[in-house]
């Protein structure tokens, strides 16, 4: 009986048309999509900046270093920066296009706290000329090992496009090949504004299937789904069309933010849960965004590394807000100009969606890779947040968390800094997605108070770390000390009790009279054992001996400084 | 012999049951035992000691943290450490099951970490620092500039006072990108301790410690 429904069900999942069943989202909130604004035209290509600026930090991990001087001219897709150690020592940051590299130094760069960071500041020609390296296309990369495609993966410079920007190649070669049970493509892109996915998607598809297609000859995983949403409908129409006829499954999930965060959407679509700490690919799931496999397959059958990416530019300050494929390192400020933007309007630009991103602290930071929106907002658009009021405990936020934590409590302790109680609470599976604060009536910043609260504990976390290193250097610095100190007071105590006659010998002005030396022995070393009557006696025959001699060279010459070797003083 | 059976049966279950209790219970038991000696206190400083910022920079009047968790251990308060502030007071008081006190404003005040920083045209090579420093975090040689590497100085002051020619500033360190995180928003909410006048500078009650 049981084995019939086994049959059954196995049956049903190798037909082409059928449709997992997928979980509903635990939480979550239906803010204004806000995304048709920029899709009311195609992507767009904008002509070539002014200038661009890369950011040696345009992933997690180390900074890439430069390996280019000021002054030099580069062409388009020559390496203008590598990794040297750790999880970059592949990767590599490309000239986006032909020109001279102005300078290597301190730049703004998107990050919330506005502080600069290194970055190389290319100045295009105009040429837009390739470098020879590139564009080597390859014909069938099915035919390839994974390792070669690896290695392309990283030197193209592809990290995750999605937002959190981890080098590709490194999560792809850490899914050794047969752990993985899923290949997830996250097409979700959930959060406000944000539609560069659903631009690619559009416009894209078969481009896209195709870098799946590599990401799966790669990771060789047991299934394959793309999910996106059901509230993008040219998208998944696109994709419909290009995954028939593969055994890509397309999972059209309900649209719902936060659904496209990794974790949620592994739930929808698996049923599984990551375990706390844990990656994805600890439950045999591997997630990639859409844009990043667009990416693998450029790099991979076109031969171009990573050097531009599509960036969602949009806000009410602008006249045509719309998605464009960016260069790397194009100033934001050049995008904004190039939508039409409203200098006398614009509130504040925010990098990312409205609830996940920030505030820039300028206008001049440039596109990195990880940047998917810029929202140019007015005052009106996103209005600055009433004052907070007290928590009135409604609920509401508990019932938004899609991670099931307890907001109110994890406010607590956020508030009085009790880092164990934030702990116990669960903070650090907290996913920032901001569900909370939008939900909360009393307009308490939730999300910011978390972020805080997640900044001091890792600041307590690496003061505990640098006071174990304290401690380490100061107990060594006692115990050298303690010993230099014990052997002055060894070698103190030696001198006074057991003089060495042979100092005078050691410093090699003066050779004793064959007798002398015959008594002591002065070439058997420092262990021999001294009588110290004669030792007496030899101290003072020496002392006698310069004694004379002194007297004798004040006799000879009165004025010749004196040079009387070793009056007892040990060298060493 | 049913009712013979069930009494086995039982008697078996009941000793069971009471020798897994015995397991279960010994550990716990015997290590309550142990810790009350010696060994105990030791185990107790080197848990306090975990606790306190390893700055070793004297102003608790101690010459080095591991002498203030033996002090604390036999009975002082746990407020006397300015570097670790309020989080260490909180952490303290947490596994001694003491009342978190504030700073004691005698032994100083709570402030970001700061570094030294030598103005190396100024320095004479004396040394006098590097031999002040308890972790080694100055480099240089007698009559050679010296400097301060950034990332071991714990920022204990210990080395402002021997310099001769006062070339040595502690500067507040710096925030790079790596380590900034998001500030509370608006007002800090982090409760300030009251700001009493002080009898007794940092300075002084390094003097004290000797």
């Amino acid at each position: 009986m049981i084995s019939r429904l086994q049959h059954t069900l196995r049956r049903l999942r190798r037909q082409p048309g059928y449709r997992r069943s997928i979980s509903s989202l635990r939480g979550g909130i239906h803010p204004p999509e806000n995304k048709a604004q920029s899709l009311q035209q195609p992507i767009a290509i904008p002509p070539l900046p002014p200038k661009l600026v890369l950011p040696l930090l345009q992933h997690i991990g180390p900074p890439l270093r430069a390996c280019v001087q000021p002054g030099q001219q580069v062409q388009k897709g020559q390496v203008i920066a590598t990794g040297d150690h750790g999880i970059v020592s592949r990767m590599a940051l490309h000239a986006p296009t032909s020109g001279t590299i102005a300078a290597i130094g301190e730049t703004p760069v998107p990050h919330p706290s506005g502080l600069p960071d290194l970055s190389i500041t290319l100045i295009p020609d105009g040429e837009d000329t390739w470098h020879p390296d590139c564009l080597q296309e390859l014909q069938n990369p099915f035919e390839h090992e994974p390792e070669d495609l690896l290695e392309r993966i990283a030197a193209a410079g592809i990290v995750g496009l999605g937002g959190a920007g981890f080098p590709t190649a490194i999560k792809l070669a850490a899914s050794a090949r047969g752990a993985i049970d899923t290949l997830l493509i996250n097409a979700a892109e959930c959060e406000p504004y944000i539609a560069a996915d659903e631009a690619l998607m559009s416009e894209r598809a078969a481009e896209i299937i195709e870098g799946i297609r590599i990401l799966r000859h790669i990771v060789q995983p047991r299934h394959c789904v793309i999910a996106t949403e059901d509230s993008k409908p040219a998208a998944v129409a696109a994709i419909l069309a290009a995954t028939a006829g593969t055994d890509i499954e397309p999972v059209i999930i309900p649209g719902r933010y936060p659904s496209g965060g990794e974790k949620q959407l592994i739930n929808i679509v698996t049923g599984k849960e990551v375990p706390r700490g844990g990656r994805p690919a600890d439950i045999g799931i591997l997630c990639s965004n859409v844009g990043t496999a667009y990416a693998v397959h450029r790099a991979i059958t076109l031969g171009m590394p990573l050097l531009s990416r599509i960036t969602t530019v949009t806000g009410a300050a602008l006249q045509q807000p719309r998605n464009i494929e960016a260069l790397i390192g194009t100033p934001a400020d050049y995008l904004l100009q190039f939508c039409g933007l409203r200098a006398d309007e614009i509130h504040r630009l925010i990098v990312g969606g409205p609830m996940m991103g920030f505030t820039a602290h300028q206008l001049d930071i440039p596109i990195i890779k990880t940047s998917n929106c810029l929202i140019a907002t007015t005052r009106t658009e996103l209005p600055p947040l009433p004052p907070e009021q007290d928590c009135i405990r409604c609920g509401l936020c508990v019932q938004a968390c899609p991670v099931g934590l307890l907001p109110q409590q994890l406010l607590v302790a956020s508030k009085t800094a009790d880092h164990d109680l934030a702990l116990k609470q669960g903070l650090p599976d907290c996913i920032e997605c901001g569900a909370c604060s939008y939900v909360c009536p009393s307009h308490i910043p939730l999300v910011q108070y978390y972020r805080a609260e997640k900044g001091a504990m890792r600041e307590r976390g690496e003061k505990r770390k640098r006071a174990t290193h304290w401690e380490r250097r100061y107990e060594e610095h006692r115990q050298r000390e303690a010993a230099r100190a014990a052997e002055q007071r060894a070698r103190r105590d030696r001198l006074i009790n057991a003089p060495v006659p042979k100092s005078a010998a050691q410093v090699g002005f003066w050779t004793p009279p064959a007798e002398t030396s015959a008594n002591t022995q002065p070439a058997t070393g420092s262990t021999q054992v001294i009588d110290p009557q004669r030792a007496k006696a030899d101290i003072e025959a020496a002392v006698r001996r310069v004694k004379e001699r002194k007297l004798a060279r004040q006799q000879t010459n009165p004025d010749s400084s004196d040079l009387a070797p070793g009056d007892g003083e040990p060298r060493s | 012999m049913g009712w013979f059976v069930t009494c086995v049966v039982l008697l078996g279950l009941l000793l069971s049951i009471g020798v897994l209790l015995r397991r279960w219970q010994s550990p716990l038991y015997s290590s309550a035992v142990t810790a009350s000696g010696d060994e105990g206190q030791a185990l107790l400083v080197a848990r306090i000691n975990a606790l306190l910022p390893q700055t070793q920079c004297g102003q608790c009047g101690h010459s080095g943290c591991h002498p203030y968790a033996e002090s604390i251990a036999a009975g002082e308060a746990i407020n006397h450490c300015p570097p670790g502030g309020r989080d260490t007071i909180h952490a303290l008081a947490g596994l001694l099951n003491r009342q978190p006190l504030p700073l004691d404003p005698d032994y100083g005040r709570e402030q970001p970490r700061r570094v030294a920083f030598i103005r190396e045209a100024e320095c004479i090579g004396c040394t006098k620092c590097i031999q002040a420093c308890p972790v080694d975090a100055i480099l240089g040689a007698p009559k050679r500039m010296h400097t301060v590497i950034v990332a071991e100085c714990t920022g204990c002051d210990l080395c402002v006072d021997p310099c001769p020619v006062d070339c040595i500033d502690m500067l507040p360190a710096t925030t790079t990108k790596s380590d900034w995180h998001w500030p509370l928003p608006g007002t800090p909410v982090s409760v300030t301790w009251p700001s009493h006048s002080s009898s007794r500078s940092p300075a002084n009650s390094r003097q004290a410690a000797g």
